[in-house]
């Protein structure tokens, strides 16, 4: 197969904009690799984490976007809900195969009537998707907030390798003005093809996945290849990050990739978030860079690279501002969430996901 | 089907939006349109903290018609800050003991599926949970 | 104007999977209607709650007058939750008062066990706030466990201070031929019970079943001469009403309703409490029991548990209750329990309560609740 022709183009929006508000959400359940591997593989096999989010029986991509999105907006200075344009979540877990998430977390917020609203699936990247869609909106001049959502609960078959990892959590992205950021988005960049490492196909629960084949051809080549035209077209590199921020499937797929693009532990430490809650999916790269936020300091540049199957990676650098420091303290810290943790057996989560056979 | 009677109620559920009174600034919930307190006409939208304590309480084993999934569930009333009273379920208590008095905060949450429990649309309400992050509390009083 | 109960009519209170709504109505109002002797009830009002649910029958009225050989006479259905039977009464009597009929038959009847499974807590639970209570899982009994942890919260009572209350019902019923349950039950057995609704348990809670009971009220002036019955006076009736949901209630621990429908009852009648010789509490839930003595004015605020002893409430107690076994024995067929509370109220008086009779009966008083006295409604009842 040939090289392509194509030219990288940093995506930035005419008029400068940035993160607004955030806020995190991780369920409080627990589900240890340790469990999962006592029923399936009599404790004798590896583990990629130590333990997983898991939602509670009453929750689901609505209700957890709900409330990473009070945070968003509780750090959002003094915007008025009716003033955001857009509710975008990206999920693979949306509560309805037809019918919006997102008009319920606009309802919730009371951002309705007078905004878009819309559901986003691009496997682990929709929220990442829907983030630059909002910079469009805003940037334009179209609106001057939109509300980007990445958030999932995702679903492993039982016994499946996935199982140890499908966790649930994720973040909300109040997108605005760069004037009155906590953190500006100085662009993005994607890089797409389509490479079928990963799917669900329509009425299945469970995934399919390609097993090696999600490693080199899928996960490590669009990560670095986004990040690699990133950094050509900004003209940074590794250096002029301090913080960076991978899709984090597992502990060792992000460790390998930060490693290989010249991060050192330092610098994606922060954002390493899988060993303790496991792969949020949609959730997973911008939940890394919700716990960044709540420790970076004035000045710090940040690279977010996300990666969805099927396949593709966002890249992002992001700027902090001034103003983070002070309005990270109205919501709850991501630490804050993964540190109030009730453990839970694995009968109980069958019973909860679902995966007993009740009629 | 139900669909109406909840889709009415959504402001309220989701996220308890509630009435103030104009004459005697009492605090209602649910929305009615004569104040509690005064006796005159009450329609002047009040959004609730949703911060509250536990009043009383009670563990449901015997569970109605659309409920079973969640059964054994924790009901709950709770006064709000603000002063009115609700019924509510209490969610997230993992391991923790519930006790009269505890401080709770309201989360929005699946309540049950209106019908067929695969098919169904799905009913979302306020819930409450053991307050967490003591540290934002604080600073919002 | 004096109006008496001329006839009384009752059907064992249970599981009657043979019998379907229309024939144990009929049972009741059958054996009223032959009390009364030559009076022929000029009205029916029928106390029910759940049959347009658990049967899927409204119209109680006219189904009930058309199959009791009644076709022609005015009827209508009665609804105020677990008070309906009082309603019913209440409307009858108020009937008879405004002069539009001399005679009028009020039967409670309720059919529970039509359906089977969960759907019947759902029925239930049709009478508290669906908006605002039911839809968030709440139910009868687990209403009645918030206030019962509640008490023991501000109150701190002995661990199984209500037991009493169950336990003296359960010894009541055990003299009660048409009672649910006839067989006394052991202070340990209490104590073992599993919970229904934590702190609530299963004996906390009075058994829903099916049921129906009757009486035929008429002007006093009108009876004749050889009435089959002594006649029973109805001296004083009084009705009020709560917010629906518990949490609407600035204090959920009094029962506002049942206090103001025992004085606007005892005020009608003309006398004290002190004159009342036996109490038919609705005892739905063993707090129920404790809330409204202290509603009534017997005990103080948070003491109505220490009338949960036989010197207080037992047969030949200061103030004998639940003297039929009340709703925790004879079993509480919602529509139902109100007429039956009356029934055995006008046995006492008549003297006709066999092992059960209370000696010198001469006033009794009866209280129904819709919830937890969401709707009160106090009868006094009185022989001559």
């Amino acid at each position: 197969m040939s090289e392509t022709h194509a030219k990288p183009r940093l995506l930035t929006p005419s008029r400068p904009v940035g993160i607004v508000g955030y806020g995190a959400y991780v369920p409080r359940y627990r589900l240890p690799a340790q469990e999962i591997s006592r029923v399936w593989t009599g404790g004798m096999g590896g583990t990629p984490i130590q333990e997983k989010s898991v939602p509670g029986p009453d929750e689901d991509t609505a209700t957890m976007s709900i409330e990473a999105a009070r945070n968003a907006l509780a750090r959002a200075g003094d915007v008025d809900p009716a003033e955001i344009r857009a509710v975008w979540v990206g999920s693979e877990s949306h509560p309805y195969a037809v019918k919006p998430t997102s008009t319920i977390v606009a309802e919730a917020l009371g951002i309705v009537p007078y905004t878009q609203a819309g559901d986003w699936e691009f496997a682990c990247k929709a929220g990442t998707e829907a983030m630059v869609a909002a910079m469009g909106f805003v940037g334009s001049g179209m609106a001057d907030y939109a509300l980007a959502i990445g958030m999932d609960t995702a679903q492993g078959r039982p016994g499946d390798a996935l199982e140890y990892t499908a966790a649930a959590g994720g973040a909300a992205y109040l997108i605005g003005p760069a004037e009155e950021a906590l953190a500006v988005i100085e662009g993005s960049l994607s890089y797409v093809t389509d490479t079928p490492d990963f799917w669900r196909r329509a009425y299945q629960k469970y995934p399919e996945h390609g097993q090696r084949f999600t490693g080199e051809p899928a996960y490590f080549k669009h990560i670095t290849s986004a990040a690699r035209a990133f950094f050509e077209v900004t003209g940074t590199g590794p250096q002029d990050y301090r913080f960076a921020v991978f899709h984090q499937p597992n502990t060792k797929f992000p460790t390998r990739v930060a490693t290989s693009l010249g991060f050192s532990r330092e610098q994606f430490e922060t954002g390493l978030l899988v060993p303790r809650i496991g792969n949020t999916y949609s959730g997973a790269a911008i939940i890394g860079l919700s716990a960044i936020l709540d420790v970076a300091e004035p000045g710090d540049r940040i690279l977010m690279v996300s990666f969805g199957s099927g396949a593709g990676s966002d890249a992002f650098g992001l700027r902090v501002t001034e103003r983070l420091p002070a309005r990270r303290q109205r919501a709850p810290f991501t630490q804050e969430y993964i540190a109030r943790r009730t453990e839970i057996d694995y009968a109980t989560y069958a019973r909860w996901r679902g995966k007993l056979v009740l009629k | 089907m139900e669909i109406s009677r909840h889709w009415r109620l959504k402001k309220q559920r989701y996220a308890l939006i509630g009435e103030v009174c104009p004459h005697c600034e009492a605090k209602i919930f649910p929305p009615r349109d004569v104040c509690p307190e005064c006796g005159d006409e009450a329609k002047t939208e009040f959004a609730f903290s949703g911060r509250g304590k536990v009043y009383s309480y009670t563990t449901v084993q015997n569970a109605p018609q659309g409920y079973a999934d969640a059964a054994p569930y924790t009901v709950a009333l709770v006064q709000l800050d603000e002063g009115p009273m609700v019924t509510a379920q209490l969610t997230d208590l993992g391991s923790q003991k519930v006790e009269i008095g505890m401080p709770v905060e309201m989360v929005t949450r699946r309540l049950r599926s209106e019908g067929d429990q695969e098919r169904g649309m799905l009913v979302y309400s306020y819930k409450f949970r053991p307050a967490e992050f003591q540290r934002l509390a604080v600073a919002a009083d | 104007m004096d109006i008496i109960i001329a006839g009384i009519g009752q059907t064992p209170v249970g599981e009657h999977w043979e019998l379907s709504l229309r024939e144990i109505a009929f049972h009741a109002m059958q054996e009223a209607m032959r009390e009364a002797g030559e009076l022929k009830p000029q009205a029916l009002y029928v106390s029910n709650v759940l049959a347009a649910q658990l049967s899927g029958q409204a119209h109680l009225g006219t189904l009930l007058a058309d199959f009791a050989g009644l076709r022609g006479v005015e009827a209508c259905t009665i609804e105020a939750g677990g008070a309906s039977g009082g309603a019913a009464l209440r409307a009858a009597l108020q009937a008879i008062q405004a002069g539009h009929v001399d005679t009028a038959l009020v039967v409670g009847v309720e059919k529970l066990t039509d359906k089977i499974g969960p759907a019947v807590e759902n029925a239930l639970a049709t009478t508290l706030d669906a908006d605002y209570e039911a839809v968030h899982g709440l139910t009868p009994t687990a209403q009645a466990a918030l206030l019962m942890q509640r008490y023991f919260h501000e109150f701190s009572p002995p661990e199984y201070a209500l037991g009493g209350f169950p336990l003296i019902a359960h010894a009541h019923g055990a003299g009660n031929p048409n009672a649910m349950f006839r067989k006394a039950i052991k202070e340990s057995l209490y104590q073992r019970a599993g919970m229904v609704s934590a702190p609530l348990n299963m004996f906390d809670a009075a058994p829903d079943a099916d049921g129906a009971a009757a009486v035929l009220l008429a002007r006093a002036d009108l009876l004749p001469p050889d009435l089959p019955k002594p006649p029973v006076r109805v001296v004083g009736s009084g009705a009020a009403t709560d917010t629906l949901a518990v949490h609407d209630r600035p204090d959920p621990l009094a029962f506002r309703a049942a206090r103001l429908s025992i004085e606007r009852a005892l005020h009608q009648a003309g006398i004290t409490r002190q004159q009342v010789d036996f109490f038919e509490p609705f005892d739905a839930f063993s707090i129920y029991a404790a809330l409204s003595l202290e509603a009534a004015g017997f005990a103080d605020r948070g003491q109505g548990w220490q009338w949960a002893q036989e010197e207080k409430i037992g047969l030949r107690g200061e103030l004998p209750m639940m003297t039929m076994g009340g709703l925790k024995a004879r079993g509480n067929p919602w529509g139902a329990t109100g007429v039956y509370q009356v029934v055995e109220a006008v046995l006492q008086l008549r003297g006709e309560a066999g092992e059960n009779q209370i000696p010198n009966a001469r006033v009794g008083m009866v209280q129904c609740l819709g919830g937890p006295a969401s709707t009160a409604i106090t009868h006094i009842l009185a022989r001559d």
